[in-house]
């Protein structure tokens, strides 16, 4: 890809695409490079920012972690976890061929 | 009937056997009816499960028990709040068909008060975007001019709450998707503390930001639908727990001595001259009643645009790669795994989101981590403690909620930079974590409501309801109610 001060190519547009498992079209590429760009530029602003020891924010409030009892609990079971699935067999969910 | 009465009213009158609340919700499916072919705020609507819901209530009251403080309340919920049994879209092809297994945890609160689910609400697909342009199905109207949009992400349940569809909604806020629209619509809407009310069944968008919250015709009402949703839940690890004090207690304290801030860079160029003078008259207001104005700077509100539209985007490519079509959802035909996976989210995702999940994997990609999502998290720490710092000194902040008012269908949809822009004044309180009301405070001369936005510290929504309970007793913009009859 290219470096952060340039703009997106269309290459690396259709990397991404390819890294967000999503098949664009041609158009949708052409499109995609001229909007993100528009985008991108219009956030070079947060570059100016002096940032150096500012830690970053993932979350707003401080949330501590909780553990719950180390025991089982109820779970959807195989019947409801398969409820929605576009295709199944039995307990499981059918894809097509993974291993070749 | 009356289309507005409120959560009081609405219970005096099922408890008093006045009205039952089979009736009650009859009257209000057959209004629902008579409006969507107008407003298309709903995507499902949920006659036999709302009359179910009604007869069961009806069964309690007959019994001598109080089915709870939402008894036979009618609710819109937002379409990405995941409710057990009843199609749960967010809006988006890739979950049309789909049919949760398992109620979200507000959902279950909402039962659990005695109130009736009438359907789910429209919104911009996923929750991304202003003007509800974006669902997959069809864009909602805004009920005070057809030609407008009600606002989004939470159009649908603005739109239903404000044309008498519901007497209240659930809506869900990432960058302002409760209080924009709520502002456009002329109603009141809440976006909690983040961790104040639980995500648990909301489907994800941006998880650092994105909360669930009540809207409502007036105050009072939403005050009392987020003291059911309020509280902690073990199924959200986000969710604090910490004790909900009782929002009713707080509306009748008044503002006597109470300091309001007022950020000078949210009334610049980019807000409407209506709009900001609408606003400088509600303080006026205010102030007459006891407030102190202050004028405060919150000079990083101009990178709240670019921090949010980069963390935002990169959570919600992170989230929405669950859906792959192997699980649930729509699935497209492919002979290999990959190709499946490629395919089926190329045809169930809509133009924004494909974009934002676009934006979201470039600036988490190799190479460009630093440079924006790294970047765009210490901008975020500046932005939180620059609204923190002010909060010290003031007790609440008075902003616009949107800078302009409901703008045309179509206008802004083919420019989404132009679109963002409409989040300016809300997106803030995303990125600080903290509560924010909007509530209705005049009309532009074109007739369009304009929004006042109180934003407080963590965990104080008592403050903004108290705050927004005085403005609301001193003026009459709930009592106006979008023209019905010519819709």
């Amino acid at each position: 890809m290219s470096d952060v001060s340039s703009s997106i190519t269309r290459d690396d547009v259709v990397a991404m695409a390819r890294l967000a498992r999503l098949d664009l079209d041609e158009a949708e590429v052409d499109t995609m490079a001229v909007e993100l760009n528009a985008i991108v530029q219009s956030m070079a602003a947060l570059r100016t920012v002096d940032t150096s020891d500012v830690e970053p924010t993932a979350h707003a409030m401080t949330v501590t972690p909780r553990l719950r009892p180390d025991c089982v609990t109820s779970s959807l079971g195989p019947g409801m976890a398969l409820e929605q699935a576009p295709q199944k067999s039995g307990s499981a969910f059918v894809v097509p061929k993974v291993v070749g | 009937m009356d289309h507005f009465s409120t959560i009081a009213e609405s219970r005096k009158a099922l408890l008093s056997g006045q009205r039952s609340a089979e009736a009650h919700t009859t009257e209000v499916l057959q209004h629902i009816h008579s409006l969507e072919s107008a407003l298309h705020a709903f995507v499902t609507i949920d006659d036999d499960g709302a009359l179910a819901s009604a007869l069961r209530i009806d069964k309690e009251v007959g019994a001598g028990r109080d089915p709870g403080p939402l008894a036979g309340v009618i609710v819109a919920v937002k379409d990405n709040i995941v409710t057990k049994g009843l199609r749960t879209t967010a809006a988006s092809r890739i979950l049309e068909n789909y049919v949760p297994v398992f109620d979200g945890h507000v959902v279950e609160r909402l039962r659990n008060a005695g109130a009736i689910i009438v359907g789910k609400t429209n919104l911009d697909e996923f929750a991304m975007g202003s003007s509800t342009e974006n669902s997959a199905f069809y864009p909602t109207c805004n009920p005070w001019n057809v030609d407008c949009v009600p606002g989004g992400s939470s159009g649908g349940s603005a739109a239903a709450v404000a044309a008498g569809q519901a007497c209240v909604g659930l809506g869900s806020d990432t960058g302002g998707s409760i209080r924009q629209p709520a502002s456009l619509c002329g109603i009141v809407g809440l976006k909690p503390t983040w961790g104040r009310v639980s995500r648990y069944g909301l489907i994800a968008f941006a998880s650092s930001l994105d909360q669930v919250g009540p809207m409502a015709r007036t105050v009072e009402d939403c005050a009392q639908l987020m003291q059911v949703i309020a509280g902690f839940d073990a199924n959200d690890a986000t969710s604090v727990d910490l004790d909900v004090p009782s929002y009713q207690s707080e509306l009748d304290r008044g503002v006597d001595g109470l300091r309001i801030g007022v950020p000078e860079q949210y009334f610049g160029p980019g807000t409407d001259p209506e709009v900001a003078q609408t606003l400088r008259t509600a303080l006026e207001q205010m102030e007459s009643a006891g407030a102190i104005l202050q004028t405060v700077s919150l000079p990083t509100t101009d990178h709240c645009l670019s921090s949010y539209y980069v963390i935002a985007p990169a959570e919600a490519s992170s989230n929405l790669a669950r859906y792959d079509g192997v699980r649930y959802g729509y699935r497209a035909e492919a002979t290999d795994i990959d190709a499946m996976i490629c395919k089926t989210r190329a045809a169930g995702f809509g133009a924004e989101v494909k974009r934002r999940i676009m934006l979201g994997t470039y600036a988490l990609s190799a190479g460009y981590y630093d440079a924006f999502y790294g970047k765009a998290q210490r901008v975020r720490t500046l932005i939180r403690d620059d609204i923190a710092r002010v909060l010290e000194t003031v007790d609440v902040l008075a902003t616009p909620t949107s800078p302009i008012p409901a703008f045309r269908l179509g206008e802004r949809v083919s420019d989404p930079l132009s679109m963002y822009l409409m989040d300016i004044c809300t997106l803030s309180a995303n990125l600080a974590g903290i509560p924010a009301l909007s509530q209705p405070c005049g009309f532009t001369s074109s007739g369009l409501p304009v929004g006042l936005q109180w934003m407080g510290r963590p965990f104080d929504e008592a403050t903004l309801f108290r705050v927004a309970a005085c403005y609301q007793n001193r003026t009459q913009w709930h009592t106006n109610h979008p023209p019905l009859g010519a819709l």
